[in-house]
């Protein structure tokens, strides 16, 4: 993606700054202005608290052009504790300990990118919540 | 609103074509289909691709592909719903001849992959997710597919041999088509030992990147009659959208798009799914061919696997499904597929479906998905009785 492109992500990908709806409440990530449960508007900006669980996950063997480095890794789907799921790498754990309900927190790693990759990316994965024995 | 009949199909052999360039591939299919319908000339042509441009370096099909049929000059664009783009095709096809917009509408879905390196292939499929929240987290499609599979077997206590009868029952079906990629039976041993592409998804999961084209054409269903020998009457024509992100769904193990696509076709055609004779579902994967066969309402949530495992899947089953080897094995050129299973469902009816006939055929559904069900587009195709 573009160096803009992913500039423009910066709060999302750094902090996980979603919105709340101010109608119903309910908390969105990624942020989109229009409540997906009531319709509502909904620009005030929400800060994550970064826990959730695992809801699935799955080792790629074959990655996509710029994640060759990474391969194989784990991609997860991640309920967060305020409700929403964000599609994200695990880090710091091994892929025969993944289980799904493993309590998982946010950290900020390298994504994508360096060399001929373009432009190093730096956004949100998950590791194993502190505390919790894998 | 009149009704829409095919009267024509044309497809070329799914496979790694080496030899065959994206535009030969479309054009090599549209001839086809205007000889089996026996016209020279159409008011309009709808290419749908996914890739062109990403995988071959070719934007612009719709002009291209008319002018090398032998079509130059009438109206033409291509239109792209990610893997859904051949019936997304199809669907503007019909449109446009219920509209009364159109009479003669050629329909084409062509893909060409192999020009392209497997990492960069994996990223233009890629393109189908949500760019910026699953892709530029490094999620394959394959991986979001591997997300909804292992899921699946979390909440309902299944394990990864279950899914074998889909792949066996395509293979099986895909020996018999000269069309398909892969003409020989697999066995559920050899889908156990697989070589894994994204955990739990292998190999035989997993439907094959390859080339191909497909077209259908289409007429008034009053006209269709006396311009062919056999139309085949389009008796509901649906699309159903969903987030693009499975993160962001209701239920990711719910298809929301395909219960709204094919509960529409279902009332427009006026039939249920237990009138349907054969079902050409989106096998990109085996956990879709399960979650299809669900949201389609042959299964209740989590008991689409049941159907397969319980063999009322195969050819003489209660619901047919990949019946010419769907797209597990006559293969899936991405924006191809969706007119490959209508084509496929027009032999079906047309009783044209060699060892793989399913007795007396007269109802055929075809649903096609683009992204992991994000637009599914559904139709259904009836008979016509002399």
């Amino acid at each position: 993606m573009s160096i803009p492109g992913n500039w423009r992500l910066q709060t999302q990908r750094y902090r996980l700054v979603g919105e709340v709806c101010e109608k119903c409440g309910a908390r969105i990530f990624p942020p989109r202005d229009v409540c997906p449960e009531c319709e509502g508007p909904a620009q005030t900006p929400f800060v994550f608290s970064g826990r959730g669980e695992v809801y699935s996950y799955s080792t790629v063997y074959h990655p996509p052009r710029g994640f060759e480095e990474f391969a194989p890794y784990t991609v997860a789907l991640v309920q967060l504790e305020e409700g929403p799921m964000v599609t994200a790498q695990l880090t710091d754990v091994d892929a025969d300990h993944v289980r799904v309900g493993m309590p998982v927190e946010m950290v900020t790693r390298k994504v994508q990118g360096g060399g001929d990759a373009g432009a190093i990316v730096y956004g949100y994965k998950f590791r194993p919540a502190v505390g919790h024995a894998v | 609103m009149r009704d829409v009949a095919i009267i024509g199909v044309g497809q070329t052999k799914v496979g790694e074509h080496w030899d065959i360039s994206l535009r030969h591939l479309a054009l090599e299919a549209v001839q086809a289909g205007l000889a089996d319908a026996g016209v020279r000339q159409a008011d309009a042509l709808y290419v749908g691709n996914m890739l062109s441009g990403e995988l071959t370096g070719q934007e612009h099909l719709g002009a291209l592909v008319a002018d090398f049929a032998g079509l130059r000059g009438i109206e033409a664009f291509r239109i792209e719903a990610a893997c859904g783009s051949g019936a997304a095709a199809l669907r503007m096809g019909y449109v446009a001849v219920a509209g009364e917009l159109a009479d003669i509408v050629v329909v084409v879905g062509v893909e060409k992959m192999t020009d392209a390196l497997g990492p960069d292939t994996t990223a233009a499929l890629a393109l189908a997710t949500d760019g910026d929240y699953e892709a530029a987290q490094g999620a394959s499609f394959v991986a979001i597919n591997a997300l909804l599979m292992r899921r699946y077997m979390h909440e309902h206590g299944y394990v990864h041999q279950d899914f074998a009868p889909f792949a066996v029952n395509a293979h099986r079906n895909g020996a018999n088509n000269p069309y398909a990629m892969f003409r020989f039976p697999v066995t559920v041993e050899r889908f156990v030992r697989a070589r894994m592409i994204c955990d739990p998804i292998n190999l035989l999961d997993s439907s094959p990147i390859c080339d191909g084209a497909a077209a259908v054409v289409l007429a008034p269903a009053d006209a269709g009659r006396a311009l062919s020998a056999a139309p085949i009457r389009i008796v509901g024509s649906a699309v159903g959208t969903d987030t693009v992100a499975v993160h962001d769904r209701r239920d990711p193990l719910v298809l929301d798009g395909a219960i709204l696509s094919t509960r529409r076709a279902y009332e427009q055609a006026g039939v249920g799914p237990e009138d349907i004779d054969l079902f050409e579902l989106h096998d990109a994967f085996s956990i879709m061919a399960a979650l299809s066969l669900e949201a389609a309402g042959f299964a209740d949530r989590g008991q689409g696997l049941r159907l397969a495992l319980e063999g009322k899947i195969g050819i003489e089953g209660r619901v047919p499904v990949a019946t010419m080897g769907g797209l597990k094995a006559r293969g899936h050129p991405v924006g191809g597929t969706g007119v490959y299973q209508v084509v496929e469902v027009v032999q079906q009816l047309r009783g044209l479906a060699g060892a793989n006939q399913v007795e007396n055929a007269r109802l055929g559904m075809a649903q096609n998905i683009g992204g992991s069900g994000a637009t599914v587009v559904t139709h259904i195709l009836e008979r016509v009785d002399e």
